[in-house]
């Protein structure tokens, strides 16, 4: 783009003020602001001067693209932290009203919302007049998934259970009523949602990831954006840097079928992936940045050629009406 | 101050209990009385009875203009706001939120941004209302003189405080408060003259008349002694009309007239006090009913902008019912599955279908509302804002000499400044400066061109324009009144007074002077120093010499050379062919006054008797008095009596020679004593200083002329006038008769009794078209006859060069009337005058049986100066594709030759003259005009009349090339009717320039209303008087010239100026700057709000369409306002397409802004589509990023919400076509505004803010290399297209506005010198070569050029003159043209048709014209034209086209040269009398 700074000196804009100064008038001062003659960069958009854009934009994606590409596509071996994803599709957790029906007082553990859930919870709010704990929509349909189990003979597979939600989740959105009482205690005058079989507080036999600090329960909490989504649900730890994390092999994963999902024609998967500094498995970002750049580079090519056909013409343009 | 308990004057009982004319009339008496029904004589009783019945409700003289109280502001405002939809729209969106099963957002932040803008609204509308309320005041707290029943004498109070009926005394120079009915006066006739600038523009002085039977007072009047009732109309807005009666108590009744009404706003005059009663007061004054009330203005792209509104809300519903079908099917999809998201209702049942769409729908409008952008008002009014206040700071616009710069007094309608297609102007005062000056003249055929004169003008001129130092206007500032009332006055006359001071007054001494030069009506040093041609003064001296050594002998007159006869009787014209009215400046209006016997006019035959008896000892004189008296009172017997006396008249009369010198002495006994004292005053200013108030400057500028060779207007009385003369001194001059100046004599003359000679002569002054036909026929068989027709036709040369100068011309005639022809003339005169029934028709044509046989004495060129730069600014304006007319209430030929000074008349371009007397004549003359115009054009189909006009049609096209078009007054009433205004508007849309001459206010009015309505077109009125201010209120924009005929204008413009001139730059730089900013705002908001909703929309596809947002409510109810607003302020504040410079240098650039380039439908939508895409961009990739990702809804939308704001702001970037450092801040601030904001509410609650709950997202997001990567691609991906699509544009099909662009980047110091050329009108000559859709018009251009510099050497000769007699073509076109031969003739020659009819419009020069034509023809009907008065151009050429109807439409070129040939001027044989009083005749019934 054509980079011509029309610095206009302030001064010589016009006639200098009066001298002197004697009587106050009403002449507006002579400043560039007030003149409207501030020094500007004013580029004109034509072929010319933008195709030099497009070739910039073609030279810096296509490698991001083939960087982001290629990371995305390394994600496959499965070095490093192994993470468990349970994924569901055409589940709309984005749902307007499915979205709005919790109470985020009472998951963090605010005694008078614990016993008075907010109205958006409706109509989880209470059950047999009693608050549920947790209450709204999204707890209500929740805890059935995580009854996934590895019961095998075989060598189990260590799951790391927490450290899957978000670490200001964990600790800050989400707390148990507030008291040093077993959680029970902390919970009573609650009951728990319909769909659950256990009460919040019997949700693991670890304390720290008990009740509204379950990282299950808070990585549920967390609606999906998209009808297909998948959720963090265990992580698997490397070891030790010589080995894979998960060395090929066959593995067994038991699911017990208890949460249909053919009422909403919905899927079930489990994913095992591990992350990169991009996150997970997506190449479209790499395409996209590649398909982006070549188009853009493509474009300046196309200008340029114009840029070439038509510039004396265009040099010697003037204005016609 | 104690009132009056209730003013005796009401309104007329209940109707029915007496005449029905009642119901129209007022009754007025004065407050004075006790009040009614105390102690009332008897006789009296009814009429008082009467008064006291009805409710009275009569308006006092308070000005109320404000629309607000204190307590109904709110109220009334809030109402107000409500008028504009889309805040009716946003209220009801914010309070659907309050309805649970709907509601998107918390309901108490979705009313925020509604009441920010209700309140930011209210602000400005408080702050306006509070201005007009401080204006409104300091009128009403203005004072006045108010008699006091209980003081007993005139005590001070403020206007608003006058009621009807009271007595209001005025000094000289006051302000009218009220509608008053003059009662006294301090002149000695019951006289006093009112300055009615403020009211109709023309700073000349009216006459006013005391009430009949007041003026007869010989002592002071008193109110106290008032007792008489009056019966007037009810108010009206009528300002040439009052009709009304005094009745006395003894039951007597006198007429009123318009004559004894001051009106308010006008100024009081020459008079040293005056008494009245006020017969209107407040609202109920003749001035304000003018004033149609305010409008409320709203901008074009403002209307524009609205339907686009409209447009986004009916895009919002389809997208919300899309939605809510949607939704519809898919819970019936989901809901019989009982699937686990669906959320039931709170009491368990779920929804079915169609509850679920409805409320869906609902919500949806919420959601999605941010399409109606709720900030663009906002935005856009404070936009306007700082544009006004740029507009207000530009020091172009500053004009130095009245220290004022440009104010913008409406807020709103800053961008109809760039598309203004129509701009109607005011004349006097506002494209000239209303200074006449004495520039040349022509005496007995001799020019003399007064170089000197020429150079003083052009000083004047430069000293006006380039001089820092202020040149005070009123340099020698004379002083009104004796009263004393304006010390400072008299200071600033004394300082002022000397050269050397002048050049050094301080700023507010200026300043002051020129405050009191708007208090003085015409006698700047300009005006007044004529310098004398050398030649002519020594002529003038020479002169002087023989008649005073030849003074005592018989006739002196005789002595002197037919030369310098001539210049001594010119001279004598001058001075004394007028009205002017002489003063003194330390004292009012001289009372003592040398009288002849008797009041002059002379009023009866007894008076002519008796003055020309040689002496009063005769027999006679006692009768003759005697019967003067019975005359009086039964004036046509004893008038039937005398004249039957034939036989002792003219026996009187033969007595009358030889008695003659003894009774010159009579005038001039006194002269001759201090002679010797005149002879050492002599020079161009002698002794003590005069002031002269003329009726019209063109009358003091010929006075001040006289005086520069010393012939000095000394005195004028009703009966004498005094003159003082080089070596002669003081003559006086009896006058006789006056006969004042008619529109349709277009002369004045006055019939005084020569001192030198004791002849009795008549001067006339006039229009060279109706002087040069009443000439005496000259023989061209002597010498003598041969010698007067050359200087005739000399003198005739001289006019069209002074015309085509653009001088206002005048001819000066004489005539020498024998006593018998006198006696014959002053009987019928007589009769006429005493004539009951068509006084004026008979006044009429006895003027124009005196005004015959005139012996041609020479003319005058005066120049009315134009404004400075004026004809550079029209120039530029209509470059610029604007049209422009000019609506003047002046006559026709003060139009036509200031057009032509303007420029706006091109002299070689052809003027079509509309004068019609009756609707049918004025409608034939439009349809020939329209046949004439169509076949001019043949590209035109005829068809489009019927069809109508097309409403946007440019009009460049238009301007191209078209005939001009003048209208008179009348005409424009008939043209203005129902029936013909289609064809009046399709004739003047082909018009390049529109003159309407002799229009009233309410005329104006209509006319721009008409244009407004009809044409769609957007119009821009510009004036500076009171009578503009309904044009000025009708137009879309109105412009007041600040600070020359009061602030009426002012007050009711949206814009002021100080001069016409800065019209340019207001119009070209900063109303093109104005329209492209905004409308490329309201296009970007447009494209921003919808891309941003385009953005949730998609998002329902995959949220079941239940009206769900990923972005968080916050964000989206703020983004408008907060994060993306600034840069495109700034932008749409501070930036410029075009630099000022090359704008100016290229007007053309502007017609961008009247075909809406920038902003129209189909930019519209492509806006929206490509918004469409954008969004859909910005959506999918982070869709297609995220997909199957573990993301969670708002932790999704952040990046969307930023991809969109950075997405915005490139997109802007690409729009912004100047950068300043503004600009980049402002991006800069909007995206840390965003981050810190984002930063900062994700941090601040872990549980607030439901249903989001952003705790900690955007800091995740910070350390996600995705968000990134998103914020780079998205933007960049979005905007591709539209940057490849910008510069493709740019390249192959560049707009002008680019192309302008380019060229001021290529060249950027060129454009700065061109703008001191550009003032003088001319465009820099490589732009103009290269405008290939200017070539066409070029060549046009030279063409007609061609033809014009082909007529100048003599080739083409009109049609009469011997040597054109073989042009065949010629002598066709010379004869009357019927209806329908006009179009043949034209296609036959085509190729003369660029050229505007040259040839076809030759008609006869001189006389010979369509007057005998017309009158020999038996007229159908009973209408009659009035001979189009081109003044100096219609000698050239004229046509009857009608003649059968006798109307004439007239084609003039004016820029026929005048021809060497002195055998060119054939003046045909003067018109009989018949003819002329048949014509008067008929046309006084339109009077």
């Amino acid at each position: 783009m054509a980079m011509n700074y029309n610095a206009k000196d302030e001064v010589d804009g016009g006639p200098p003020c009066p001298p002197g100064g004697t009587a106050k008038t009403r002449r507006p001062d002579n400043t560039a602001f007030k003149q409207q003659r501030l020094p500007a960069w004013q580029p004109i958009l034509t072929a010319g001067t933008v195709l030099p854009t497009f070739f910039i934009i073609g030279l810096i994606f296509i490698p991001i693209g083939i960087g982001i590409f290629v990371t995305s596509n390394n994600i496959r071996e499965i070095e490093g932290n192994v993470f468990m994803y349970y994924g569901l599709s055409n589940f709309y957790q984005n749902h307007r009203r499915y979205v709005k029906s919790r109470d985020d007082g009472q998951l963090n553990g605010d005694p008078s919302a614990l016993l008075n859930p907010s109205k958006e919870c409706e109509p989880y709010r209470r059950n047999e007049d009693k608050p549920i704990a947790p209450c709204g929509a999204i707890a209500n349909n929740t805890l059935e998934l995580f009854q996934v189990g590895n019961a095998s003979d075989l060598t189990p597979i260590p799951l790391k259970k927490k450290g899957i939600a978000w670490w200001t989740d964990k600790n800050v959105k989400f707390r148990n009523p507030p008291g040093t009482d077993p959680l029970e205690e902390r919970f009573k005058g609650t009951t728990k949602p319909v769909n659950w079989v256990k009460p919040v507080y019997m949700l693991d036999s670890d304390e720290d990831n008990n009740g509204f600090i379950n990282e299950d329960f808070i990585v549920w909490m967390r609606t999906a954006a998209l009808p297909t989504f998948r959720k963090l649900y265990r992580l698997i730890e490397r070891k030790n840097d010589l080995h894979p994390t998960l060395p090929a092999g066959r593995y067994y994963l038991n699911i017990t079928y208890n949460y249909p999902v053919h009422s909403f024609d919905g899927r079930k998967r489990m994913i095992l992936s591990t992350i990169s500094w991009m996150g997970g498995k997506n190449p479209f970002l790499g395409i996209a940045y590649i398909t982006i750049g070549s188009i853009s580079f493509l474009l300046g090519v196309v200008l340029l050629v114009i840029n070439h056909k038509y510039r004396n013409s265009s040099n010697t343009a003037d204005i016609t009406i | 101050m104690e009132r009056e308990p209730a003013a005796a004057a009401e309104e007329p009982g209940p109707p029915g209990r007496r005449r029905r004319r009642e119901g129209r009339m007022r009754t007025v008496c004065s407050n004075l009385q006790p009040p009614p029904g105390a102690e009332e004589p008897a006789g009296k009783g009814a009429p008082r009875r009467r008064l006291r019945g009805g409710a009275q409700h009569l308006a006092d003289n308070r000005l109320k203009t404000t629309k607000y109280t204190l307590l109904s502001f709110l109220p009334k405002n809030l109402f107000e706001q409500f008028h504009r939809l889309a805040n009716v729209y946003f209220v009801f969106i914010a309070l659907l939120n309050f309805v649970p099963a709907v509601n998107a957002f918390q309901p108490g932040l979705a009313l925020a941004p509604v009441l920010f803008i209700l309140a930011v609204t209210a602000f400005k509308d408080l702050w306006e209302d509070y201005s007009r309320h401080r204006s409104d005041h300091e009128i009403n707290h203005l004072g006045c003189l108010v008699f006091s029943r209980e003081e007993e004498q005139y005590v001070n109070r403020f206007w608003k405080e006058i009621r009807v009926g009271d007595f209001v005394r005025l000094r000289c120079n006051e302000t009218i408060p009220a509608d008053i009915l003059l009662l006294s006066s301090s002149d000695p006739d019951g006289l006093c003259h009112i300055e009615t600038a403020n009211l109709d523009g023309e700073t000349n002085l009216k006459r006013r008349q005391v009430v009949r039977g007041f003026s007869e007072l010989v002592s002071e009047f008193n109110p106290l002694t008032f007792t008489s009732i009056i019966e007037c109309e009810k108010p009206n807005n009528d300002l040439t009309r009052f009709r009304g009666c005094i009745i006395h108590d003894n039951g007597k009744k006198a007429g009123l007239y318009k004559e004894n009404l001051l009106l308010r706003g006008c100024t009081l005059r020459n008079t040293e006090a005056v008494v009245g009663i006020v017969i209107y007061a407040g609202h109920e004054t003749k001035a304000l009913l003018n004033n149609s009330g305010p409008r409320y203005k709203r901008s074009r792209l403002e209307r524009q902008m609205n339907c686009d509104v409209l447009w986004c809300v009916l895009l919002l519903i389809c997208m919300s019912l899309f939605s809510a079908i949607g939704h519809g099917l898919w819970v019936q999809r989901y809901q019989e599955k009982k699937s686990l998201f669906d959320v039931p209702e709170s009491d368990g049942t779920s929804l079915s279908p169609v509850p679920a769409a409805v409320y869906s729908f609902l919500t949806m409008i919420i959601v999605l509302q941010v399409l109606i952008p709720i900030s663009l008002y906002v935005s856009i009014e404070i936009v306007k804002v700082c544009q006004v206040y740029f507009i207000n700071q530009d020091i172009e616009l500053y004009d130095e000499e009245t220290d004022s710069q440009l104010q913008c007094r409406a807020l709103n309608i800053t961008e109809d400044l760039g598309q203004i297609q129509y701009i109607f102007s005011d004349k006097t005062g506002t494209l000239t400066e209303n200074k006449m000056v004495f520039r040349r003249c022509t005496v007995s055929g001799i020019e003399y061109s007064h170089d000197a004169n020429a150079q003083r003008l052009a000083r004047y001129q430069e000293a006006d324009s380039e001089e820092e130092e202020v040149v005070p206007r009123g340099g020698s500032l004379p002083l009104r009144g004796g009263t004393g009332g304006h010390p400072s006055a008299r200071a600033a006359h004394q300082s002022q007074s000397s050269r050397a001071h002048r050049r050094t007054g301080s700023r507010s001494e200026a300043r002051r002077v020129s405050m009191l030069t708007e208090l003085t009506a015409f006698s700047s040093p300009m005006e007044k120093d004529v310098t004398p041609d050398p030649k002519l003064l020594e002529k003038v001296h020479e002169c002087g010499r023989c008649l005073a050594s030849a003074r005592h002998q018989e006739h002196p007159l005789d002595h002197l050379s037919p030369e310098l006869s001539d210049i001594f009787d010119f001279f004598i014209a001058l001075t004394i062919c007028n009205t002017v009215v002489v003063t003194s400046p330390d004292q009012p209006r001289q009372k003592v006054r040398v009288r002849f016997e008797l009041k002059s006019p002379v009023k009866t035959i007894e008076d002519f008797l008796r003055r020309f008896t040689p002496s009063r000892l005769t027999l006679g004189g006692s009768s003759v008095g005697n019967a003067s008296m019975a005359a009086k009172s039964a004036p046509k017997a004893s008038l039937l009596s005398t004249l039957a006396n034939d036989g002792t008249l003219l026996r009187l009369e033969e007595r009358l020679g030889p008695g003659a010198p003894r009774l010159a002495s009579n005038g001039y006994s006194s002269a001759a004593d201090n002679w010797a004292a005149e002879q050492s005053a002599m020079g161009p200013e002698p002794g003590p200083e005069l002031r002269y108030e003329a009726e019209s400057p063109d009358e003091a500028a010929l006075v001040h002329a006289a005086r520069a060779y010393s012939c000095a207007l000394v005195g004028r009385l009703h009966d004498q006038v005094s003159v003082e003369l080089p070596h002669l001194g003081r003559l006086t001059f009896e006058l006789l008769h006056t006969l004042g100046f008619d529109s349709i004599r277009k002369r004045m003359s006055v019939v005084i009794r020569h001192p030198l000679t004791d002849e009795i002569n008549v001067y006339t002054k006039g229009a060279d078209s109706v002087v040069m036909d009443l000439l005496l026929p000259c023989s061209t068989d002597d010498a003598r006859g041969r010698h007067q027709m050359k200087i005739r036709s000399k003198t005739q040369n001289y006019l069209n060069l002074y015309a085509v100068e653009g001088l206002r011309t005048l001819c000066i005639a004489k005539r020498v009337l024998s006593k018998e022809e006198y006696a014959c003339w002053l009987q019928s005169h007589l009769e006429a005058e005493s004539a009951v029934d068509n006084r004026e028709e008979l006044l009429f044509q006895s003027a124009i049986r005196l005004e015959t046989n005139l012996h041609l004495l020479g003319a005058t060129g005066i120049e009315d100066r134009l404004q400075d730069g004026v004809p550079e600014t029209i120039a530029k304006l209509r470059q610029a594709g604007l049209q422009i007319w000019v609506l003047t209430g002046d006559k026709q030929e003060t139009a036509i030759n200031i057009a032509h000074a303007c420029k706006l008349l091109d002299h070689d371009e052809e003027v079509i003259t509309l004068n019609a007397e009756s609707q049918e004549a004025c409608e034939a003359l439009l349809d020939q005009c329209l046949r004439y115009v169509q076949s001019r054009s043949p590209q035109r189909t005829a068809g489009s009349l019927s069809v109508g006009f097309a409403p946007l049609c440019p009009p460049s096209e238009a301007t191209a090339s078209g005939p001009s078009l003048v209208i008179d007054g009348r005409s424009l009433a008939y043209a203005l009717q129902k029936n013909l205004e289609d064809k009046f508007l399709f004739l003047a849309k082909q018009c390049r320039s529109v003159l309407c001459c002799r229009s009233t206010p309410l005329q104006k009015s209509m006319v721009v209303k008409l244009v407004r309505s009809k044409l769609k077109a957007m119009t821009l009125a510009i004036g500076d008087g009171a009578n503009d201010v309904s044009m000025i209120q009708v137009a879309d924009v109105g412009v007041g010239i600040s600070g020359q005929e009061g602030m009426q204008a002012v007050m009711a413009s949206d814009f002021a100026v100080p001069k016409f001139r800065y019209l340019e730059r207001l119009l070209i730089v900063h109303g093109h700057w104005c329209y492209s900013r905004l409308a490329n705002m309201v296009l970007y908001f447009f494209y921003k709000n919808t891309m941003f909703v385009g953005l949730l929309f998609w998002f329902q596809f995959y949220c079941g369409f239940s009206a769900s947002a990923m972005i968080d409510q916050w964000y989206l109810i703020f983004f408008n306002l907060l994060f993306s607003s600034l840069p495109q302020l700034v932008t749409g504040v501070l930036d410029k397409d075009v630099p000022a410079d090359v704008l100016l240098a290229e007007p053309q650039l502007y017609r961008s802004g009247q075909n809406m380039e920038e902003y129209r439908p189909r930019t519209f939508w492509l806006n929206m589509a490509d918004a469409a895409f954008q969004s859909l961009v910005c959506f999918f990739i982070p869709y297609l990023a995220y997909y199957d990702s573990d993301t969670d809804i708002f932790t999704w939308g952040t990046p969307i919400t930023a991809v969109a704001l950075f997405t915005f702001l490139l997109h802007l970037g690409i729009e912004t076509k100047t950068w300043t450092w503004l600009n980049w801040t402002a991006c800069g601030f909007s995206v840390v505004l965003f981050f810190t904001v984002a930063l900062i509410y994700n941090a601040s609650c872990a549980t607030c803010y439901p249903p989001s709950n952003p705790y900690w997202t955007m800091q995740t997001l910070m350390g996600d290399p995705v968000f990134y990567s998103i914020c780079l691609l998205a933007p960049v991906a979005a905007l591709l297209p539209r940057l490849f699509f910008k510069a493709l544009q740019g390249t192959l099909f560049p707009t002008p506005l680019q192309l302008g662009r380019q060229l001021a980047k290529r060249s950027p110091g060129k454009f700065r010198a061109p703008r001191e050329t550009s003032a003088q009108g001319h465009i820099p000559e490589e732009a103009r070569t290269k405008l290939p859709g200017q070539r066409s018009v070029s060549v046009a251009r030279s063409v007609s050029r061609d033809c014009s510099s082909q007529v100048s050497q003599g080739t083409w000769q009109p049609a009469c003159s011997p040597e054109a007699g073989g042009e065949p073509s010629a002598v066709d076109m010379g004869m009357p043209w019927r209806e329908g031969t006009l179009p043949d003739r034209l296609d036959s020659q085509p190729s003369r048709s660029s050229s505007p009819g040259p040839v076809a419009v030759e008609g006869c020069p001189g006389g010979s014209r369509m007057k005998p034509m017309s009158a020999s023809r038996p007229a159908p009907l009973p209408s009659v034209f009035s001979v189009p008065g081109l003044s100096s151009l219609n000698w050239m050429s004229s046509l009857s086209l009608v003649s059968g109807l006798g109307s004439v439409l007239q084609f003039s070129r004016s820029g026929l040269p005048m021809d060497k040939h002195d055998s060119d001027f054939l003046p045909g044989s003067a018109p009989p009398d018949q003819d002329l009083c048949d014509l008067s005749g008929q046309t006084t019934d339109c009077f």
